[in-house]
């Protein structure tokens, strides 16, 4: 019998050299709901999604996707986990030397033995839904940083993915782009009835979308909740990341050990 | 104290583990595409598709400068054979140089600049987009999608450009030799024919492009692959790639040179 939670993360720890990222992070993700991390920058969110995907093995603790657990994984098995997950990646990742047709049929042709005829009407159907079809034919280079997201957002979701995650969907794009890009994302979940991971700093545009958020700060889970239980968490950390302040218990500014003056050579208000 | 003694020798000592490890680095990259080069012969299209890139878009570049490296040879061989009463043997001189020598190890420098840099640009492009990790999370290896491809383009490619070196070389020095300075066709093409021995040079100078041809593709591929993801690290990828292939070839050449002749 399937667990309730698709994904399961029990005390993962994770450390570049000597910088630790994540320390003992515990989260979990039900079937079929739309979660985002959010977090400041470097605050490891996409490491957290690397840890699914099985870019990156976690140093200590467990990462259980679908009830297995991605470090013990064999070559085969992460693989095969992998042909079961779409990731939508910050900028795309847009093989600029295939078309948007061949972009899309690429994972349908690795994985699959399907006839042509069938992977041309799956890649139309798949362009359909993110609203380009017509567009087959283009490059990548011909494409708006828009359209190459919702083309890579049809290439991941080409296989029908068990998981999916977005790392940063909404970085860099117009507010048209942005919101049709949220709410293509909130279809295909409820559509698909995938499980989804979504990693962002937009947390107006994820709130409106998500069904759980986590919120991650110096490499651990500080606040987590419902979008309307985060929107009067009375947590300083959750109301300075929603709000947006420069002031907070996040620093904003690099810790600096002078003063602005004696970097510019200024002391007593005179220059030296 | 014997800070000015220290400093040398460590760095020496870095220098040359570095090098022992990028060695190793290199020696299991070549063993990963030989591991994961099935799927090369499954779908063929793959490599045909990197010949046409690696190969067939070299052809003018080889083609130019074969023909200029034949009449070069061309012009310098018969004034130093002329001085010794011995014109007549410019075919042997042309045909024999570039077999042996020039053909290989030129074709396989122009190679190395012309495609093993577009190999390392691209492929370290594709990674600094981030393109390698969306295969690799779509569950296809980069190293059999991407890199074996393009290494058996390059090895097969190879042979084939000096090759065409060799004759446009040769038909550089007919130019020169017998249309332009008038040396009689037959003794041109005589001389040769006499001089050239099917195995010992031209069986010989193929093996070495071949051996150039998996070096230099070797370096490009695993330069691409390695290189750190920004437009720097590609840049310095690229010129890690031509720099150390020039030097492979030649040091290569002298190696195989001392076995083969």
């Amino acid at each position: 019998m399937s667990s309730e939670f698709f994904i399961e993360l029990r005390n993962v720890s994770f450390a570049y050299g000597e910088r630790a990222v994540l320390k003992n992070i515990n989260l979990r993700i039900q079937r079929g709901k739309l979660v985002a991390i959010m977090g400041g920058s470097g605050s490891g969110k996409t490491t957290l999604l690397r840890l699914l995907s099985g870019q990156y093995q976690a140093q200590q603790g467990e990462v259980i996707v679908d009830g297995k657990n991605v470090a013990k994984m064999s070559h085969g098995e992460l693989y095969a986990h992998r042909r079961r997950m779409g990731m939508l990646f910050q900028f795309g990742a847009l093989f600029t030397d295939l078309s948007v047709f061949d972009n899309v049929a690429f994972p349908i042709r690795e994985h699959t033995s399907l006839p042509e005829s069938m992977v041309h009407d799956l890649v139309t159907m798949k362009l359909n839904a993110v609203g380009l079809r017509g567009t087959q034919d283009l490059m990548p280079g011909e494409l708006s940083g828009g359209m190459a997201r919702r083309v890579a957002l049809a290439r991941a979701i080409a296989l029908d993915p068990a998981l999916m995650l977005y790392d940063e969907p909404f970085t860099g794009l117009d507010p048209i782009s942005l919101g049709v890009i949220a709410l293509l994302i909130k279809k295909l979940n409820q559509a698909l009835g995938t499980s989804a991971v979504m990693v962002t700093h937009d947390v107006h545009k994820s709130l409106d979308i998500v069904d759980h958020v986590y919120f991650v700060a110096n490499g651990e889970i500080i606040a987590e909740g419902t979008p309307e239980q985060v929107r009067a968490a009375p947590s300083p950390w959750v109301h300075q990341f929603v709000y947006g302040e420069a002031d907070g218990p996040v620093h904003f500014a690099y810790p600096v050990t002078t003063s602005l003056e004696s970097d510019l050579g200024l002391q007593g208000g005179e220059h030296v | 104290m014997f800070d000015f003694l220290v400093t040398p020798i460590r760095n020496l000592g870095h220098t040359m583990i570095n090098a022992i490890w990028r060695l190793g680095s290199i020696s299991h990259f070549l063993f990963s595409i030989l591991i994961y080069s099935g799927q090369c012969l499954t779908r063929f299209s793959l490599v045909i598709r990197e010949i046409y890139f690696a190969g067939v878009q070299s052809l003018i570049i080889i083609i130019v400068s074969g023909l200029f490296v034949g009449m070069v040879l061309g012009l310098q061989g018969y004034n130093t054979l002329a001085r010794f009463g011995s014109s007549e043997a410019l075919g042997a001189l042309v045909a024999l140089s570039l077999l042996r020598e020039l053909g290989p190890v030129l074709a396989a420098l122009l190679f190395a600049s012309r495609s093993g840099s577009a190999i390392t640009a691209e492929i370290g492009l594709m990674k600094t987009t981030e393109q390698l990790d969306a295969m690799s999370v779509m569950a296809v290896n980069p190293i059999a999608r991407v890199v074996a491809p393009r290494f058996w383009a390059g090895v097969l490619s190879m042979p084939v450009l000096a090759a065409l070196f060799n004759v446009m070389g040769i038909f550089g020095g007919y130019l020169i030799g017998v249309v332009m300075i008038g040396l009689d066709e037959g003794t041109y093409w005589s001389q040769m024919h006499n001089s050239v021995d099917l195995h010992f040079d031209v069986i010989n100078g193929l093996i070495k492009s071949l051996v150039f041809g998996i070096a230099v593709t070797l370096i490009a591929v695993y330069e691409g692959y390695d290189a750190t993801p920004t437009a720097a690290g590609v840049s310095a990828a690229t010129t890690r790639t031509v720099v150390t292939s020039a030097l492979v070839i030649l040091a290569l050449d002298f190696i195989l040179t001392a076995f083969m002749f």
